[in-house]
């Protein structure tokens, strides 16, 4: 009896060390988790459906004339900018709203590690659906300029096109930026909205009243700066006027919050 | 083994967990106990690592839990079996569990028939769960990566009475086997039939500690008597300590001596014998009286 008992105590103790998990395996826990859940899981499809919703939308509805790839693109663009930031903030903000955290950080206890994995998630998942959406609508320009029987106009460059996916990767930090801060799903959201509608709204019509404003403003307004990416040319100056105003609006407030939640309580 | 060394944490002014400490042995179920709030739940997440600790360590095997390379493997952790995805299954859960540890995916049906949940059952939406399968589903996580160390918040919170006794077989045999198991519960009893050491937690700090036999053996003599003022009295003038219970004396001396000193005073008593336990019924129940107002009734 007490022999048997030995024996398996040295069986535990030869079990081989183990080793650090490596940051692979983070990412890829992280991608399934954005897509294990039935809202992961259609937030994910509503990015291909409204593509196609959107790609059909511009075939049946815009005139002849504007059946051109940059219609298209800015008919899958908005819906984009509004869902992807969504996938980036319950990202992060279920570990605490869902309390999946207390499993999530005892497993790698390193949470740090855990909101890296989630970012490489957030950036895979981003420039994937852009790029997928980008497909969508070339087919639908195709379809459409077939149908009126006029070639097809392909007016967006490729480095118009990847401004574009910076400009949405931006709206996903933004996302992510306010998930860690907040911690809270229904907050974050809100706190989205708030940032990327209603801010840009009260500097718009600050800019139309207060010259001393409009004067400061590529250079204080982080979403006035990121226009510049939607017009498919940026100067010098309108890319140190993007670095500045992110550094304030996205670098030093993600800073912040990852620090928080690298010291904060799971509970 | 787990080893806890003057640990302390505050909230504001309020000392939540102060300057605990203690161990848990391999080959032994180490009980937690303490009323709500006593500060158990605390001390575990520090433990782990979920909660920063004011001042004071934690280790396993010697090692902080953040210095673990891949702690699924060496600690199994359930601090709350309701923190879940409701929108996940019991199976994708495990699934998620197991491929963070890097263990294979035959892993997940082996636990799932180990805390006895059905393919079907495996199969739904924790939302739908009851108490007691997310209970089993929780175990069955912590069970996971085989680890030597077991760290259970109220595991027995939720089951039903074949689930609370499965619970005690499987820890027992785990412990067996050389496995360090550490469980809390507010309930003594529940932990009194599983426990080989215990560590009694109130307000924050280390009440009583040691195995369940020391604590039990050290419970002194429980006497009855209706003429309790007479033996009071008595007792008083032998020097001797003791307390009031429900309806009858703990005095902190064999029965021997307290029969002597009822002989002597002339006292008949109803009733004289070791007090097994009766000790710790009463430390805790202080403990719980001041922490949960119907104390004063009683």
């Amino acid at each position: 009896m007490s022999t048997a008992v030995l024996d398996r105590e040295v069986v535990r103790a030869t079990k081989p060390a183990p080793r650090r998990i490596p940051m692979s395996r983070i990412v890829g826990v992280e991608l399934r988790k954005s897509f294990d859940t039935r809202s992961g899981f259609w937030l994910l499809a509503s990015i291909g459906i409204v593509s196609v919703i959107a790609t059909g939308a511009v075939i049946l509805f815009a005139p002849d004339s504007e059946i051109t790839y940059e219609t298209f693109a800015t008919a899958f663009g908005f819906p984009m900018a509004v869902i992807l930031p969504m996938i980036a903030i319950l990202s992060v903000t279920s570990e605490w709203s869902q309390r999946t955290g207390l499993t999530s950080f005892t497993l790698v206890p390193h949470r740090g590690r855990v909101i890296t994995g989630k970012a490489i998630v957030a950036l895979i998942v981003g420039v994937t659906s852009m790029l997928a959406a980008a497909a969508i609508g070339a087919v639908g320009n195709l379809l459409g300029s077939a149908i009126l029987g006029v070639d097809a106009v392909w007016n967006v460059s490729v480095v118009e096109f990847s401004y574009i996916i910076l400009a949405n990767i931006l709206g996903m930090a933004v996302g992510f930026m306010l998930g860690v801060l907040i911690r809270n799903s229904p907050g974050a959201i809100v706190g989205y909205f708030v940032y990327s509608l209603l801010l840009p709204t009260i500097t718009t019509v600050l800019a139309e009243t207060q010259q001393w404003f409009a004067d400061k403003q590529p250079w204080v307004d982080f979403n006035y700066a990121q226009g510049a990416l939607f017009d498919g040319d940026v100067s010098g100056e309108q890319w140190a006027q993007l670095g500045v105003t992110g550094l304030f609006w996205l670098v030093i407030p993600l800073t912040i919050g990852v620090w928080s939640v690298l010291r904060s309580e799971v509970k | 083994m787990i080893k806890v060394e003057s640990l302390s944490k505050s909230y504001g002014g309020f000392k939540a967990v102060d300057d605990v400490s203690f161990a848990a042995r391999p080959g032994r179920v180490t009980g937690f106990l303490g009323p709500n709030g006593a500060g158990k739940s605390t001390t575990m997440r520090i433990m782990v690592g979920l909660t920063p600790a004011g001042s004071g360590v934690a280790t396993i095997d010697g090692r902080r839990y953040a210095d673990l390379p891949n702690p699924g493997l060496e600690v199994g952790v359930l601090l709350d079996a309701s923190a879940q995805h409701a929108g996940r299954t019991g199976r994708e859960i495990l699934t998620i569990a197991a491929q963070t540890m890097g263990l294979p995916k035959g892993r997940v049906d082996e636990m799932l028939e180990r805390v006895s949940l059905t393919p079907t059952e495996a199969g739904r939406r924790v939302r739908n769960y009851s108490l007691g399968m997310r209970q089993r589903l929780g175990i069955a996580t912590a069970l996971l990566g085989d680890p030597g160390v077991l760290i259970l918040d109220e595991p027995a919170n939720g089951l039903d009475p074949a689930g609370i006794r499965w619970m005690r077989d499987l820890l027992r045999g785990y412990a067996d086997q050389g496995g360090t198991v550490l469980l809390s519960s507010h309930l003594l009893h529940e932990i009194e039939v599983i426990a080989d050491d215990l560590v009694v937690i109130g307000q924050g700090r280390i009440v009583a500690q040691g195995t369940k036999a020391e604590l039990l053996a050290a419970a002194g003599t429980l006497v009855r008597t209706r003429d309790v003022p007479a033996l009071s009295q008595a007792l008083v003038t032998a020097g001797l300590h003791f307390s009031e219970i429900t309806d009858a004396l703990r005095v902190d001396a064999d029965p021997d001596v307290v029969g002597q000193v009822a002989l002597t005073a002339g006292v008949a008593l109803t009733e004289l014998r070791a007090a097994d336990g009766a000790g710790l019924e009463e430390m805790f129940l202080e403990l719980t009286a001041e922490t949960q107002r119907e104390g004063a009734a009683a």
